[in-house]
């Protein structure tokens, strides 16, 4: 895949720091305001697809290779668990918001709701990491036509 | 204990997850990190026995937050799926050398078991579909593992039908909640008891009832199962038949129609009738097979039909106001006979692998003779061939022997049921019969050149086989007074006791 025409690199490479500061502060207002951990993450994984679309799979990949994307889809699971399990020691109680008592809900203020904010960038990593590795799986995926009219699938590799 | 509860879910996500990240440098350490959060889990699934509680997660108390329940039947579950898991993650450990990427293979199969350990423990109809969905879509994946045309083929239809399946246990979640406004189980069993049948929850039981029986793979849901037992990797098939269809379509169903929906006459009829079917149609197909794992996995069928049969009879008898100790022993044959498949499916699977492994083949006509080079093997497969065909004094002969005495002594109130009882006894000889031709194409007869330098299965794969087939051997010894007080029994009156489930876990048990 080569990528597309000047016209589309052009707009691309002009409004991707917004989608990307787009998804960073749906992420980190998510318990302020509509949006969250998910949504920032979509946003920023949709960020990835337009570049892939627009330079090509190579160049994408060149940025942000298929295992860094794969370490940071588990480092953002793990992430989340850490902070349920720190409920325990905290808390007491598995999932317990421990960092309320520090950071109680407040309208409009970005350090409040306790582990809240934590855990959407948790969400924010593991959500934008694997729908892009979605994505680039099944856009690496071929389906090849053997001689006996039968079809195989092949998985081309990038590195 | 009950302060350990969310562990039976963090383990295995944490240790998935840290595999993941981790593993790919350091070979060793999937195998070694892998076993350790298996054989972790396996002793809090031990010390759990006895205990009962409700764990608010997050602190939030039970109508609203997401509670996490253990009871008689979780306990049990916990114990089968943790002792198979951890079984099969020391089997894997050297059967997987044959494929690359095992880093990858653990840390699906480290989801899927904190998935099926989620099913268990949940008290949220919304998070055991989240949990379903967990396991479900791990082992997909895990079915494709080989990568080839047809394990690809295999993993796509089961794909495609468990996710109708979901669908179909998504859409009853959502009736549900429209009809009483709770996602949490006990609320909802407080919320319909002593009210009419509202016409919504028949229809959301019915959509349960299909959902889940796609998971488990009863008779006419079935199509997905023998396709993807025999494609899947030999641990995988044995988690798959031992546990996953367990935890994932009897477990759940069974917990939602007792203790949540609650069971009528007719529901507890169509379940004995799945069950039936099941039975009959799984041997029958069973009987032409010439794949070894593929003849599993039709017995798989037919013996998830006990299970059903049992659990279904227990179900008819409650709800029709009939004897209760005949529905215990009705649950109580169901129970342990799902609980003695996990034991001799499992074995039989691993054995399958075995003899793969070994052989490079699971074709029963390309197979024989190896009774010499693999002793063992062979040893462990006849126990669990004769324990699945009911031969006494192995645990498969208790408790179908149970589920016949359930049937005949529910027959002195309705005599239509001592066809179940014939039926019964003539699958478990349908099913002699298949073993037996199993041991005879593979262990006996005259050895073909191509085996003359075959050795029997590395250490890890024999220590499992080994210690399922000690436990095919003593698990009749769950019917001693004390284990049969300390596992089954709780396990039965939890079932037993209907809607009062909702009172019970609201009152913090």
């Amino acid at each position: 895949m080569k990528g597309m025409t000047i016209i589309v690199q052009t707009i691309t490479r002009l409004v991707k720091i917004f989608i990307l500061l787009y998804g960073l502060y749906l992420t980190l207002t998510g318990h302020l305001t509509p949006g969250g951990g998910f949504a920032g993450g979509v946003v920023i994984a949709c960020l990835y697809i337009l570049l892939t679309l627009a330079y090509g799979r190579q160049w994408a990949l060149r940025r942000f290779p298929r295992r860094l994307a794969g370490s940071l889809d588990s480092v953002g699971g793990f992430i989340f668990l850490i902070v349920a399990c720190l409920g325990f020691g905290f808390g007491g109680m598995f999932f317990v918001n421990f960092l309320e008592r520090f950071f109680p809900g407040r309208p409009f203020a970005l350090l409040s709701a306790g582990t809240i904010p934590l855990n959407n960038i948790a969400i924010c990593l593991k959500v934008a990491a694997s729908l892009f590795l979605v994505f680039i799986v099944m856009a690496g995926a071929r389906l090849l036509e053997k001689k006996d009219r039968t079809y195989d699938y092949k998985q081309e590799e990038e590195e | 204990m009950i302060q350990l509860l969310p562990l039976f879910v963090a383990i295995p996500l944490g240790a998935a997850f840290l595999t993941a990240l981790a593993a790919f440098k350091a070979r060793r350490l999937a195998d070694v990190g892998s076993a350790l959060a298996t054989g972790a889990l396996l002793v809090l699934a031990v010390i759990t026995i006895g205990r009962q509680g409700v764990y608010p997660v997050g602190g939030f108390l039970a109508p609203l937050g997401i509670t996490l329940v253990l009871d008689g039947f979780s306990v049990l579950l916990l114990l089968i799926v943790n002792g198979i898991g951890f079984l099969a993650t020391l089997y894997s450990i050297s059967y997987m050398e044959r494929y690359t990427s095992k880093y990858k293979y653990f840390t699906l199969f480290l989801l899927m078991i904190g998935g099926m350990n989620g099913v268990v423990i949940t008290g949220d109809v919304f998070n055991l579909f989240v949990f379903l969905e967990i396991a479900s879509i791990a082992s997909y994946a895990l079915v494709a593992f080989g990568g080839e045309h047809e394990e690809l083929e295999a993993s796509f239809k089961y794909l495609v039908l468990g996710s109708v399946g979901s669908g179909f246990i998504l859409l009853a979640i959502a009736l549900v909640y429209g009809a009483t406004g709770q996602l949490n189980m006990a609320g909802i069993a407080m919320a319909l008891a002593g009210t009419d049948k509202h016409l919504l929850i028949a229809f959301a039981s019915v959509l349960f009832l299909a959902g889940f029986s796609v998971k488990a793979a009863l008779v006419p849901f079935h199509p997905w199962l023998p396709d993807a037992h025999p494609s899947a990797p030999a641990p995988i098939s044995a988690m798959l038949s031992g546990v996953l269809i367990k935890a994932l379509g009897v477990y759940a169903l069974a917990r939602i129609i007792f203790n949540v929906l609650g069971a009528t006459p007719l529901f507890g009829m169509i379940v004995m009738g799945l069950g039936v079917l099941s039975m009959t149609v799984g041997v029958i197909l069973a009987v032409g097979q010439w794949d070894f794992k593929r003849l599993l996995a039709y017995h798989s069928i037919s013996q998830m039909g006990y299970v059903v049969l049992g659990i279904g009879l227990g179900m008819f008898i409650l709800a029709s106001g009939g004897d209760s100790v005949v529905a215990g022993t009705a649950l109580l044959g169901g129970i342990l006979h799902l609980a003695n498949h996990a034991a001799f499916k499992s074995l039989l699977f691993f054995c399958a692998g075995s003899v793969e492994f070994r052989t490079g083949t699971r074709m029963l006509k390309e197979l024989g003779g190896i009774q010499e080079k693999m002793p063992v093997t062979r040893l462990t497969c006849t126990v669990a061939s004769l324990s699945i065909a009911g031969i006494p004094p192995l645990n498969g002969f208790w408790s179908k022997l149970i589920i016949v005495i359930a049937t005949i002594q529910a027959a002195f109130t309705y005599p239509g049921l001592l066809v179940l009882t014939a039926v019964t006894v003539l699958v478990s000889f349908v099913t002699l019969v298949s073993f037996l031709k199993v041991l005879r194409y593979v262990f006996l007869g005259a050895l073909p050149d191509a085996f003359r330098k075959i050795k029997e299965s590395p250490f890890f794969m024999g220590v499992t086989i080994v210690s399922l087939a000690l436990l095919c051997a003593g698990m009749g010894l769950l019917l001693v007074p004390a284990a049969r007080g300390a596992i089954l029994d709780p396990a039965i009156e939890a079932l037993k006791q209907g809607l009062g489930y909702g009172s019970r876990v609201l009152a913090g048990m």
